[in-house]
């Protein structure tokens, strides 16, 4: 035992010299190295492969640092609220944009751009004012914007195509089978398609949001929400939300959407965001999944269900049309000591080439040299869905009290939709009482 | 409870019926119990396929490849460009080609690993250290208000992690010990001191004071005593500590969580974020918790004479 | 001997007696001062200064992620507000529900386990140790594994209690439903601390002299008798010291309800640990929290102190 006591504070000691030495070493080769922080998914994996070029351009090292979506925001806020230097470029959600502006996270970038020919008129102009700006609709940009992103559909098409399925559709909703276009439709074929065998396995008739812990019911229920008329707020009157998010349209929407939930989805779908989507629909359990576009080129390229046997549709419409914006900006955060070298990799990033180059290996270009090329719609089978779906985005408020926003709805949201709380009304008269509180501890509204 | 006395006693030795009856139904649930523990192993080993195969397969052809995703990073590539590059070498790479993707390089695993190395030993060191000291000084000296003191040291660990997080937050962040290992090894200390001080003053009260004063008697002072005959014989006490406080440390997440982000995180936050492409790669996550579960089983097993003491904070001796 | 330094051995000779046991008691003061000196200090730095800063955080309005705004002082409305929300009495609810559960079952299987383990068979250390390994890991971690165990269709949990019982796996989902999710928790929990509680319970068993025993037999008291007369009010003040420790750390649980459920579905398994942490890291409301965490901490510290009095209590009897 002695020896052993000996042992351990000798490795203690190792531990503890180690602990100090590598604390050195990571600050000098800082010098030459940055970070840039996302979340971890597809297209963080194809930034990877791009940056090479800028390493090999600049001679700057790129370190990555990807968290998954659920536990981002957390961590990331976390980070920026704590003034770490963990990241020098961070690839931040769109709505932390109020925020991070306010608080001194980002460094503005007006000069830069200015100094750079950066123009934002280059870019598409929804991407600009959800990734870039605040206060949202003024020339003040805090990030370029990186990736282009919203809510979007896949659905089987090899089985929508099946010759006895059509029929059948046909002879119980005398139309054809084909991807909805309005939420009425897409409740009709999700239904048709719920508990049915087909290659003799049963499936569901889709994949949507449901995820408790971040954003993800919110990120699915407003989809529904602003087709069916749901706004934020009073256009007339800033923070005016009675009305508007407890309207007759949004009741019926929340319901609209607990309907599906209920009806049309496979079971177990009660904490689902977008990984569980995916392997949902890639292991053939669903016909129609809801998920970010982000996926889809990667979605395209499987080797179960890529290809042929998928097609995609913008998010179906009803009364008015609308989708749940997503994707972000890059920023630079002002704690970050290398911050000519994170400027230099924008400036790189913002070059049309290496747009090009960003959209063809996986990314998601807002630079209208790729939006508007001519062969853009050609480009790739989900491009023209994008394009339509780009033209009716809707953010959640980018306020900087934005996470207090979004946990009042996941609660309420979720409460009602999958843990049976109340009514929708109650619910969304439950939202509208938090919204207002959080925004008069603000001193906004009334 | 020795044996050797038991006919002495017959009256209350159980009858063999009975003891059958209890060996089994014990073994049961150990049995039990220890099912998801040899499933997480299992999945370590299997593909990510067969991790979320419906049914769950109980029978499965061995893989290393949830090992190979803990420890690498992988990016998807074409076939064009696969077929490029030089053969494979090593089983990894060999893996990650059959599915159409390369090795990119190392993952976060083992700087998460080292770190939770170096700050569960190092906090350790300080709380074991800190601890020893304080320990002696209880036990030997008047210290003025020393229930108080000893009830307030103890009191510490009664606060929620999170509620103690929040001004500990604010602190490092003027401090600048965000997300550094200092940082975290001192929270840890803080957290295990109390630990340490309650357990290490056991196993000094236990040692004879006549000890120290016939060395001071011989010509010792006070702290050559402390250096020379207590800390040997407190020697086993010590060790038992030490493992208790590394266990806490290591296995510590909600600090870590919210402290931590990418320098100094631990490995229990990280484990649980392991995602391959798509959704969670469950062979990965069982292989880093398998490695990270091993050094305590072994602790477990080294342990099991003083772990009544430790996790009671020296309430209940044995 | 030579081991003494010089100075004092010059001094020890230089001084009368009298003085010389005093300056060895005062060396002894400053011993001790020196040897406490360094934990009080870590704890007065790590545990109080921060205490003390919540407190008064406690009463402001301040915002840790909004380092630019203005900070005024809010009286004692932080305190109101958590007090009259319904959101944190829930919470309350849901982790008074939660602790009661779990000491339920952990105290019963772990006595029950105790008993059986003191039966002395053969092999019983083996068994012990294995049983033992559960509370030594990481309950981030326990958690992490347990919901893969609990996945609808593809997860053991299911796919076991289906072929007990017969029902389709994927009927049910143990973390999605709200009459479950509570369960499913407190399974976890009682599988990873049943192990503590019949330790704890083991030492009691073992600290009874058998002569009591054989006194009782002498009586010709029933073994029943025996169990109730004896056993159990020697056993009874490790039971609740076994159960004071688990009810302080489940009243804290937060770690475990993180990675299975972080508080789904709606709010159903939202302890207060997990209210706290929205609150206070992502809802960033530092005043209102702090508020909050003191509010815990005054809970869980008095509803102790109560116990331990009654804990002493008992042991007088």
């Amino acid at each position: 035992m002695k020896t052993m006591l000996n042992k351990m504070s000798v490795m203690a000691l190792i531990a503890l010299a180690s602990a100090l030495s590598l604390g050195a070493t990571t600050t000098q080769a800082q010098e030459k190295t940055i970070t840039l922080c996302w979340a971890a998914w597809d297209p963080a994996n194809a930034l990877v492969e791009l940056s090479k070029d800028f390493t090999a351009q600049s001679k700057v090292k790129m370190k990555f640092e990807f968290v998954p979506w659920t536990n981002f925001a957390d961590r990331m806020l976390n980070e920026l609220n704590s003034k770490g230097k963990l990241c020098d470029l961070i690839i931040g959600d769109s709505q932390w944009i109020g925020g991070s502006a306010e608080s001194g996270h980002y460094v503005k970038l007006n000069d830069f751009f200015a100094k750079e020919g950066i123009k934002m008129s280059d870019f598409a102009p929804a991407t600009v004012t959800g990734y870039a700006e605040w206060p949202k609709n003024t020339p003040n940009y805090w990030a370029l914007p990186a990736m282009a992103d919203a809510v979007g559909w896949t659905y089987r098409k090899d089985w929508f195509g099946k010759p006895e399925i059509q029929a059948e559709f046909k002879k119980k909703y005398s139309r054809d089978l084909a991807p909805p276009k309005t939420w009425s439709e897409f409740k009709q074929v999700s239904e048709f398609f719920q508990g049915r065998m087909i290659d003799g396995k049963k499936v569901y008739g889709a994949y949507i949001f449901t995820e408790r812990g971040s954003e993800g019911i919110t990120m699915g229920v407003s989809n529904v929400l602003y087709p069916f008329g749901f706004q934020y707020q009073d256009p007339k009157k800033a923070y005016a939300l009675d009305g508007f998010v407890n309207s007759a349209e949004a009741i019926k929407a929340l319901e609209f959407y607990k309907a599906l939930y209920k009806g049309s989805t496979p079971p177990g779908l009660t904490n689902a965001y977008m990984g569980e989507g995916l392997d949902a629909f890639k292991s053939g359990q669903v016909a129609m999944m809801m998920n970010w576009f982000a996926f889809f080129p990667g979605l395209d390229k499987d080797p179960n269900v890529g290809g042929a046997k998928i097609g995609y549709f913008a998010n179906p419409s009803e009364k008015t049309k609308g989708v749940q914006l997503g994707g972000q900006g890059i920023s630079v955060v002002s704690y970050s000591p290398n911050r000519s070298e994170a400027l230099q990799y924008i400036k790189w990033f913002a070059s049309p080439a290496v747009q090009k180059k960003w959209q063809a290996i996986g990314g998601s270009s807002a630079h209208n040299a790729v939006l508007k090329d001519a062969g853009y719609l050609q480009s790739a089978p989900y491009a023209a869905a994008f394009q339509d779906s780009m033209n009716m985005v809707v953010d959640f408020w980018a306020e900087p009290s934005y996470a207090q926003l979004m946990l009042a709805e996941q609660k309420r949201v979720h409460d009602f939709v999958v843990a049976d709380k109340g009514t929708a009304k109650e619910a969304l008269d439950a939202l509208v009482a938090d919204w207002k509180k959080i925004f008069k501890d603000d001193g906004k509204g009334k | 409870m020795s044996q050797g006395i038991s006919t002495a006693h017959s009256v209350v030795e159980p009858t063999s019926g009975t003891r059958w009856f209890a060996g089994v139904v014990v073994a049961l649930y150990a049995l039990v119990t220890i099912i998801p523990l040899a499933w997480i192993i299992m999945t370590g080993f299997k593909t990510p396929a067969d991790a979320i195969s419906y049914p769950p397969k109980v029978v499965f052809s061995p893989s290393v490849e949830g090992y190979c995703n803990l420890f690498t990073t992988r990016s998807r590539q074409t076939p064009e460009y696969i077929a490029s590059l030089p053969p494979a070498n090593g089983t990894c790479e060999q893996i990650a080609r059959e599915q159409k993707m390369v090795v990119a390089g190392p993952s976060n695993f083992v700087p998460r690993f080292t770190n939770s190395l170096i700050i569960a030993f190092g906090s350790t060191l300080l709380s074991v250290g800190f601890g020893v000291m304080a320990a002696y000084a209880f036990s030997r000296f008047k210290v003025p208000l020393k229930d108080d003191l000893l009830f307030f040291i103890l009191s510490t660990r009664m606060m929620p992690p999170i509620a103690v997080a929040i001004p500990i937050y604010l602190m490092y962040r003027e401090l600048g010990l965000s997300d550094t290992r200092l940082g975290m090894i001192l929270l840890y200390s803080a957290v295990n001191v109390s630990l340490a001080v309650w357990l290490l003053k056991g196993f000094i009260d236990e040692i004879p004071r006549e000890y120290e004063e016939a060395a001071m008697v011989d010509g010792y002072t006070r702290l050559q005593a402390f250096r020379k005959v207590v800390l040997p014989q407190a020697t086993t006490g010590i060790v038992a500590t030490a493992i208790f406080c590394l266990i806490f440390a290591w296995n510590e997440y909600a600090f870590a969580v919210l402290l931590t982000s990418g320098e100094a995180q631990t490995a229990p936050p990280f484990i649980p974020i392991i995602i391959g492409e798509g959704g969670m790669d469950w062979p990965a996550v069982a292989a880093g918790t398998t490695l990270f579960l091993v050094p305590i089983l072994i602790f477990t097993v080294l342990l099991r004479k003083h772990l009544l003491r430790g996790i009671t904070f020296g309430a209940v001796r044995k | 001997m030579s081991i003494t330094s010089p100075l004092a051995k010059r001094l020890a000779q230089a001084t009368p007696a009298p003085i010389a046991m005093r300056m060895r008691g005062l060396s002894d003061r400053w011993i001790a001062w020196i040897f406490v000196g360094p934990t009080m200090l870590l704890l007065l730095a790590i545990n109080i200064f921060p205490l003390i800063w919540t407190i008064k955080l406690s009463f402001t309005n301040f915002r840790a992620n909004r380092p630019n705004a203005e900070v005024s002082g809010v009286g004692i409305d932080n305190y109101v507000s958590v007090l009259t929300d319904p959101d944190i009495w829930a919470a309350m609810q849901t982790t008074a529900h939660f602790v009661f559960w779990t000491i339920t079952l952990q105290t019963l299987i772990g006595f029950t386990l105790a008993y059986l383990i003191d039966r002395k068979f053969r092999g019983h250390g083996f068994w012990t140790t294995l049983i033992l390994i559960p509370m030594m890991l990481s309950p981030a971690v326990v958690g992490n594994f347990w919901a893969f165990l609990y996945q609808p269709q593809t997860g053991l949990f299911n796919a076991v209690a289906a072929f007990l019982t017969g029902v389709s796996p994927s009927s049910f989902s143990m973390l999605g439903e709200v009459s479950l999710a509570p369960w499913a928790i407190i399974i976890v929990d009682t599988w990873m601390w049943t192990p503590y509680v019949m330790l704890i319970c083991l030492a009691g068993l073992r600290s009874i002299p058998d002569y009591i025993y054989e006194a009782a037999e002498v009586d010709r008291a029933s073994k029943w008798r025996q169990f109730w007369s004896v056993t159990l009010p020697m056993v009874l003040p490790f039971i609740m010291l076994a159960i004071l420790f688990r009810g302080i750390e489940n009243f804290k649980m937060f770690d475990m309800v993180n990675l299975l459920t972080s508080g789904g579905p709606g709010s159903t398994t939202e302890v207060a640990s997990i209210t706290l942490k929205r609150e206070a890291f992502e809802k960033w409301r530092t005043g209102y929290s702090s508020a909050f965490a003191i509010i815990l901490f005054v809970a869980v510290f008095g509803l102790a102190n109560i116990y331990v009095k009654a804990l002493n209590h008992i042991k007088s009897r």
